[in-house]
């Protein structure tokens, strides 16, 4: 058999991220060992800071499998965050954390009307509403940032912990636990993927599938209000460029993972991978000591790669 | 008489200006197999999608059981026990098949109302056995199915979804020789289900094989209704073309 075939037999794309994760760790922790790359300390460090944009993955695992994409969220974690640090300011806690998921929820919502009832495509519709909420977040606060202080919130989405792990690896172990279920799971989860495999046949079978449209984005605001929290609670601080750089290496930790682009297939578990693979590999190439420019460079030159070896199979 | 389960009355269709469908009536009897032939665009799929209610009918009258009903959309004729086979099948391509078997209608259990999916399996195995659907297994992804196996698979959904009627728009149009033969034999053994059968076909040889009676459509227009065992394809050309042969 060829490589190709047996590329093919196994499904390897299935579990490409599992095999890349394996070796990028392996590649670090030999190379950096003495930058301190295995230290629990590191170690520890990657999967804080992958917990926004594991919560950013899962929602777009639910968009892309609908045979949507949600760009928005790059500037809707920013007008989250800053929604509930400008309400911190005013009102009791609760409602920081209630404005903070409502301003997500709310771009996911507006983005679902315009997809799910007016049919205009998820793509366009959201690279609008990226620029549209990023000039929001920039008003907001005359591109100030602003500081976090109430010491639940910091504890409960950011540097607390329970039971001695985390919040925001609970946070990450919670949102893949019900991400995953939901999707694997539940008739809705059944529904988002044969919306984005066969739409009309979805339609046929009673599926409503302007529904699942506008409920996979609504999701992805979901979970930019989340991430947005977790990004106020771990940096103290809200500011407008918060999730920005997370558009790329979240779809491209998507990606990864084995969820289609063009929709009716993709795990959540995969994302999660894709996401830790993609703090690891921040992480090494901060440890290397590159610059900034230069780990720009190889961080998309590696994403590359990833993403043509996990979509290989799908001209089949 | 017994009562019909499916009774078309001056149902009348335009799109626009177009008149796609004019002055149809036909009955459907228990048991039944009728086959509708006629030209491209001579209304065959529009009065499919008449019936299992993706069209509403500009005028006339449809009786389920004798009892008037109209359906707003695809799913009302579902719940009347309305089944259609789509000339695309209308699968989900990347899904396992017995999630296609249950599209829309997934089984749950308690107490979460997760998804059940080993029944789901079970029930699809034991249908595919019996219809002697001839898949590799349950879980198989539909994308790796022949496709006489996949239009066993949307045969297999409508006949286990189906209580009154099943409609089939060019079942084998796509198929072999060998899974052609397959597919006939399936529908010829719905026959005993009591159900009645509307198919659409291109090919006279398996109409006269497999129908009761044959409804000829000529633009719009239903040039008569032959019992299969009284008429001849010489007869049939003549009619879908509107030439003596
Ligand atoms: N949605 C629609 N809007 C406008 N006109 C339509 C529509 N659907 C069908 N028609 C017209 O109605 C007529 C009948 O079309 P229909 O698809 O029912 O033909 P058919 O008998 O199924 O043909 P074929 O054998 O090619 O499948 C055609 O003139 C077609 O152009
Ligand atoms: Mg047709």
């Amino acid at each position: 058999m060829s490589p190709t075939a047996i590329y093919r037999k196994y499904e390897l794309q299935n579990y490409i991220v599992y095999l890349g994760f394996i070796a990028i760790f392996l590649f670090f922790a030999v190379t950096l060992h003495d930058a301190g790359f295995t230290s629990t300390r590191n170690l520890t460090n990657i999967l804080l800071q992958t917990a926004p944009a594991t919560i950013l993955a899962i929602g777009l695992v639910f968009a892309l499998s609908a045979g949507e994409i949600d760009l928005s969220f790059g500037s809707a974690v920013a007008v989250s965050a800053l929604s509930a640090a400008v309400v911190m300011q005013v009102l009791p806690m609760p409602f920081a954390i209630l404005a903070g998921l409502g301003a997500g929820l709310a771009v996911g919502a507006f983005n679902g009307l315009l997809v799910a009832w007016l049919r205009l495509p998820s793509f366009l519709v959201t690279l609008a509403t990226l620029g549209l909420f990023a000039g929001i977040a920039r008003t907001m606060t005359d591109l100030r940032s602003i500081p976090v202080t109430n010491d639940f919130f910091t504890g409960f989405f950011g540097s607390g912990k329970l039971l001695g792990v985390p919040s925001l690896v609970w946070w990450t172990i919670i949102g893949i636990a019900i991400g995953h279920v939901v999707y694997r799971h539940t008739r809705f989860g059944a529904h988002v993927l044969a919306t984005g495999d066969n739409a009309r046949a979805a339609q046929v079978s009673g599926i409503k599938v302007p529904r699942i449209r506008f409920m996979v984005l609504t999701i992805c605001g979901g979970c930019a209000g989340l991430a947005g929290l977790l990004y106020a609670g771990r940096l103290q601080s809200a500011t407008y460029t918060l999730g920005e750089s997370d558009l790329m290496i979240v779809i491209a930790a998507v990606i990864v993972g084995g969820t289609a682009l063009n929709g009716g297939k993709g795990s959540i578990i995969g994302a999660l991978i894709g996401s830790l693979l993609m703090g690891m590999l921040n992480n090494g190439l901060i440890l290397m000591g590159l610059q900034v420019s230069d780990q720009m460079i190889v961080r998309g030159l590696i994403i590359l790669v990833a993403v043509a070896a996990s979509l290989r199979d799908t001209t089949r | 008489m017994t009562q019909s389960i499916l009774s078309l009355t001056d149902i009348h269709k335009a799109f626009g200006g177009v008149v796609a469908i004019d002055n149809f009536s036909l009955e459907l009897f228990p048991g039944e197999i009728v086959a509708l032939v006629g030209d491209n665009g001579a209304g065959k799929s529009t009065l499919i999608k008449i019936v299992s209610g993706v069209h509403k009918p500009t005028s006339g009258t449809i009786r389920l059981d004798g009892d008037e009903t109209s359906f707003s959309d695809a799913s009302g004729a579902r719940e009347a026990g309305i089944e259609v086979v789509y000339q695309d099948l209308a699968l989900a391509d990347q899904q396992p098949v017995y999630m296609n078997m249950f599209l829309g209608r997934e089984l749950t259990k308690r107490p979460f109302g997760l998804l059940d999916k080993r029944k789901m399996m079970d029930d699809t195995q034991e249908l595919v056995d019996e219809l002697d659907v001839r898949i590799p297994s349950a879980r198989a992804t539909i994308r790796d199915l022949s496709g006489g196996q996949r239009q066993g698979i949307a045969i297999a959904r409508a006949t286990h979804w189906a209580s009154k009627l099943i409609l089939l728009d060019e079942p084998t149009a796509a198929l072999g020789v060998a899974e052609t033969a397959r597919v006939e034999e399936l529908v010829h053994s719905l026959r005993e289900r009591n159900i009645a059968i509307l198919i659409v076909s291109h090919s006279l040889d398996q109409v006269f094989r497999l129908s009761n009676r044959i409804c000829v459509l000529r633009r719009g227009q239903q040039i008569g209704v032959k019992e299969t065992a009284k008429t001849d394809k010489n007869e049939i050309i003549a009619m879908i073309t509107g030439l003596q042969t």
